[in-house]
This record gives structure tokens, C-alpha cells and sequence, in this order.
């Protein structure tokens, strides 16, 4: 792909191609779409995704702000959060790309990555997908640009700052506010736990029904923050199909099946090569260690709680071998 | 229109997965199962079963009456099988350091004001806040975790609660 002048400074568009699709670079990146493919090209090389799969793995990135680590679109393209800058990389974590010397990795600001993707997800996605539904709830990514779907890729992610539903924090979810319950968890209880608080304790006496709440969520594998304890987050979330990227960790994070069934791929972190399937179900417990990436797999719509560690510090310690990769020596 | 049932697990009916080794310890995911722990577990004990650093998730088994508790930090409690009532009292002495780690029990009931009741049952989520003591009473077996710090109750025993050989060990447990 030949690079055009850039048309916007800040999200590095050089204007629509005859799709309709507005082509964008980064650094010495470049990306293009046509009807079912996302096109990246670098200095040696480049890479074709199919444009569902793209869009949703661009979506997690863009809502979790790079998330904690690795974020893999797939076995090539990706970005690596470096908390004020990301690398975007084609190939670094994967052995014969980089043994072939066609790997790339750019480091830019957060801020300016940020603007191209964001211009991208809300360019590129079309009018009636939804890049954070299940593919049984959203219509088709494919065909020449047809509108958007902003109202859908501008969700902003929900971040209790000490719990959902109290005063002055991340809200509740109910009919009224948009969040209907999600078909495969109509059966979920949805009554509320009886809080009795004495008159002037009504901000410290709180309850809610956290799986009525993962119940209403109206989107897939998209963590949401639901109680804090200093650097100690809840982050539950509801899956549906497959985890549309492959995250490789920075730190150890923890898994806590609430419901239902996932089934995770475990790879070394930064090869790729296969090291364990874990099968969770009801009630099961399992890390994953910081050298690892993992994808999840979820044959029916299941509550997942990801527990994370939010130390602004961890990355270091773990990096430099003071903390360890793995939680527990027993 | 397709028609779900969720799955949820209880002491008197769990299913375990498991870890598929490929080229790996099995001892790196640390997996285990809440049902299976609370199942054994003394009432009340705080079993680790998730840890980084300092943070701490504890399954408790909750039957009759807790010891009270209190913790300088803010706790959570899920609920994930059964009911408990938990009260909550704002007390006048003693308050614990604010860097203390980890719930204390009290050895009396606490002097102070009580702040009010909560119950929960389960996929319900309660607030312990911080600096006020608290009790939990179930009247069966129930199934508890708490979002809290490694403290001097919290109990590890990963040896025991934690799959050790590498090939997919399903079990199926409860009553
Ligand atoms: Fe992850």
C-alpha cells in the first residue's frame, strides 16, 4: 500500500478509499479495509486479518485503554501497553517472523495511538455491528461502508471506584438505564439483598446483586471494575464465543468461574507455543501466570469474575525478578 | 427463541474442570475450586485461594455464628452458595492501625454503635467497611469469598486444595 499524504495530523487518516473507508498510518504502520478484510502493512511486511475479527480485538483495545500487558489481535498484530506509551508490533511475539527479521515494533504515546484507533474502530464499523456483541446478537461487519454504530463503540467501560451502587459511584443496571437482562441469563434470580441500615450509616451499609448486574451486561469479554480494596480490583465480566484477542500478561491475574463453562488456550508469553488448556466451571479458581497468554473460549454466555492486581508498581517487580511469575511456590 | 439455563455451582452440587497440562506445572495455575474447599473447611476459616502480593481472595464456609471481625481496610464479601445475615457495628474501641493488613477477630463482642443489617444470598455482594467490626450468621452451610488482604487469619494450604497431577482430573462433588 502506498502511504498518501496524511490528512488528519492527529489520527494519522489519509482519506477514503473507494470502499469508502478512510485508510490510516501509524508510524510506519499503515491499515486498510475493504469488504471483509483488514490490510496492515509495515517496512517488511504485511498481514490480513478477516475485518469481524480485527474490529472486535480493536475494540477491546480501544475500551480497556491497552488493557494490562499484551493485547494480540492474532499470532502477528498487536500492542503492548507501556503505561504513558504503546508499542504496536507485527511479529515480535511470534519466532519465525522475528528469526526472519520481518518483525516490527513502534513505540508512540498513548494518546496518539489511541486517536488512531479510535478514528478507525468508529470509521470501519458499520451501521447494525457491534464489535462488543456475541456474533448470535449483531449483524454483519462485511460490505462497503454503510454508516456506523457509534453509540455502540463510544461505550464507556464501568469503573467503581469503591463499589457499584453506591452514592456517587459506578451506577446499578436496570431496565430504566438501558440494560435489559441478556437472553442467556433470563433465569437469573434478580432480587435485591435486604440492607437494613441505621438512620446516618445508609453510605457504609450496601448491597447489591453482582449477578443480577453481570446479568444486564450488554456486552462481551469487556471487564468492568465492581469493588476496589486499594490496588485489589474485581473485574467481572460476562463471555459469549471467543475472547477476540490473546492476552499476554505483565503481571499474574486470576480467574474465578462464576457461572457456566470456559475453556482456556494457555501459550507461552512471548513465543506462542502451547503450555496448558484450563477447563473451568462453576466455583473453580485458576491464575494465570505473567508469563503466559491465554485465550478463552465460552460455549454459552458465563459470568467470569478476573481479578486483578493494580499495583502501579507490579510490572517492574515482576520484570526485574523481584516478584514472581507465578503467585503461589507450594 | 433458545432458551438458557445458567449454570451455578453449591456445596450439594459442583462440577470441577481442571488443568490439561501440555508443557507446563500444573502447580503454576494454582486451580482449585470453591465448593470443594468450603466443603471440608472449619466454619469461619479464611482459606486463601487466590493471591498476588498482597491481596488475598478467602472462601469461607459460613455456618452458625462468625467470630466478630474488623479490618482497617474496606473488605467484600460475595455470596456464592446458601444466605448469611451479616450485622455491622461502628465501633469506639479498638480502631486497628490504618496500614494493618487483613482482618483481626475480637475477642469480645465490640463496643460501639450498631450501624445495621445485610442479607445475602447468593450472586449478592456486601460492602465490610472499613474500621467497623462485623459478624456473619448463616443458618446452613453456606459459601463465602472475601475480596480482603493477607492477614493473621488468613489460612494457606495450597498443597491441599490445589490440582497436583497434570492430566485433566474432573471431579464431581457434594452430596
Ligand atoms: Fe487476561
Amino acid at each position: 500500500m502506498s502511504v498518501a499524504p496524511v490528512v488528519s495530523e492527529e489520527t494519522g487518516a489519509l482519506g477514503a478509499n473507494r470502499f469508502g473507508y478512510q485508510k490510516f498510518a501509524l508510524g510506519s504502520f499503515s491499515f486498510e479495509r475493504d469488504e471483509y478484510f483488514a490490510h496492515i502493512a509495515w517496512s517488511h511486511g504485511t498481514h490480513t486479518m478477516d475485518v469481524g475479527d480485527f474490529l472486535r480485538a480493536l475494540m477491546r483495545d480501544v475500551a480497556w485503554g491497552f488493557f494490562y500487558g499484551y493485547v494480540h489481535f492474532d499470532s502477528v498484530f498487536g500492542t503492548c501497553n507501556h503505561y504513558g506509551t504503546v508499542d504496536v508490533f507485527a511479529g515480535t511475539y511470534n519466532s519465525n517472523y522475528k528469526r526472519a527479521g520481518v518483525d516490527e515494533l513502534q513505540n508512540h504515546p498513548t494518546d496518539r495511538v489511541g486517536a488512531t484507533f479510535v478514528a478507525m474502530i468508529e470509521d470501519w464499523t458499520n451501521e447494525g455491528f457491534d464489535p462488543f456483541a456475541a456474533p448470535m446478537e449483531t449483524g454483519s461487519p462485511y460490505g462497503p461502508n454503510r454508516g456506523s454504530n457509534l453509540e455502540a463503540v463510544r461505550r464507556a467501560r464501568s469503573t467503581a471506584t469503591r463499589c457499584v451502587g453506591l452514592d456517587g459511584d459506578a451506577p446499578l443496571r436496570t431496565d430504566g438505564s438501558g440494560y435489559p437482562v441478556n437472553r442467556a441469563f433470563a433465569d437469573v434470580d434478580q432480587s435485591e439483598p435486604e440492607v437494613h441500615a441505621e438512620p446516618g450509616f445508609e453510605d457504609r451499609v450496601h448491597a447489591f446483586n453482582l449477578f443480577a448486574y453481570l446479568s444486564r451486561s450488554d456486552v462481551t469479554w469487556n471487564p468492568s471494575f465492581t469493588s476496589v480494596v486499594k490496588h485489589s480490583f474485581m473485574c467481572p465480566t460476562t463471555e459469549e464465543h471467543i475472547l477476540p484477542i490473546v492476552h499476554g500478561n505483565d503481571r499474574v491475574e486470576w480467574f474465578f468461574q462464576l457461572s457456566d463453562e470456559i475453556h482456556w488456550d494457555i501459550s507461552t508469553r512471548d513465543t506462542a507455543e502451547p503450555r496448558s488448556r484450563v477447563i473451568m466451571k462453576p466455583g473453580d479458581m485458576a491464575a494465570m501466570p505473567a508469563d503466559c497468554r491465554h485465550q478463552g473460549f465460552a460455549p454459552k454466555r458465563a459470568m467470569l469474575l478476573v481479578w486483578e492486581n493494580g499495583s502501579p508498581k507490579i510490572v517492574d517487580e515482576i520484570s526485574s525478578g523481584q516478584a514472581p511469575v507465578n503467585p503461589v511456590d507450594f | 427463541m433458545e432458551s438458557y439455563t445458567t449454570q451455578f455451582g453449591s456445596l450439594k452440587s459442583y462440577q470441577k474442570g481442571g488443568v490439561q497440562v501440555i508443557a507446563d506445572r500444573v502447580e503454576n495455575y494454582a486451580f482449585s475450586n470453591v465448593f470443594e474447599i468450603c466443603s471440608s473447611a472449619r466454619p469461619y476459616e479464611r482459606v486463601v485461594f487466590g493471591l498476588n502480593q498482597i491481596y488475598v481472595l478467602e472462601a469461607v464456609r459460613a455456618e452458625g455464628h462468625s467470630p466478630w471481625f474488623l479490618c482497617a481496610h474496606d473488605e467484600f464479601v460475595l455470596c456464592m452458595d446458601g444466605a448469611a445475615r451479616i450485622d455491622l457495628v461502628e465501633v469506639d474501641v479498638p480502631r486497628l492501625p490504618e496500614d494493618k493488613l487483613g482482618a483481626v477477630s475480637l475477642p469480645n463482642p465490640p463496643e460501639g454503635t450498631p450501624m445495621g443489617w445485610i442479607r445475602i444470598q447468593r450472586g449478592h455482594q456486601a460492602l465490610l467497611p472499613s474500621q467497623c467490626a462485623y459478624r456473619f450468621d448463616s443458618a446452613t452451610p453456606s459459601v463465602l469469598v472475601i475480596q480482603t488482604c493477607k492477614g493473621d487469619l488468613s489460612v494457606e494450604r495450597w498443597a491441599e486444595i490445589c490440582q497436583r497431577t497434570g492430566a485433566a482430573e474432573e471431579a464431581e462433588g457434594g452430596r
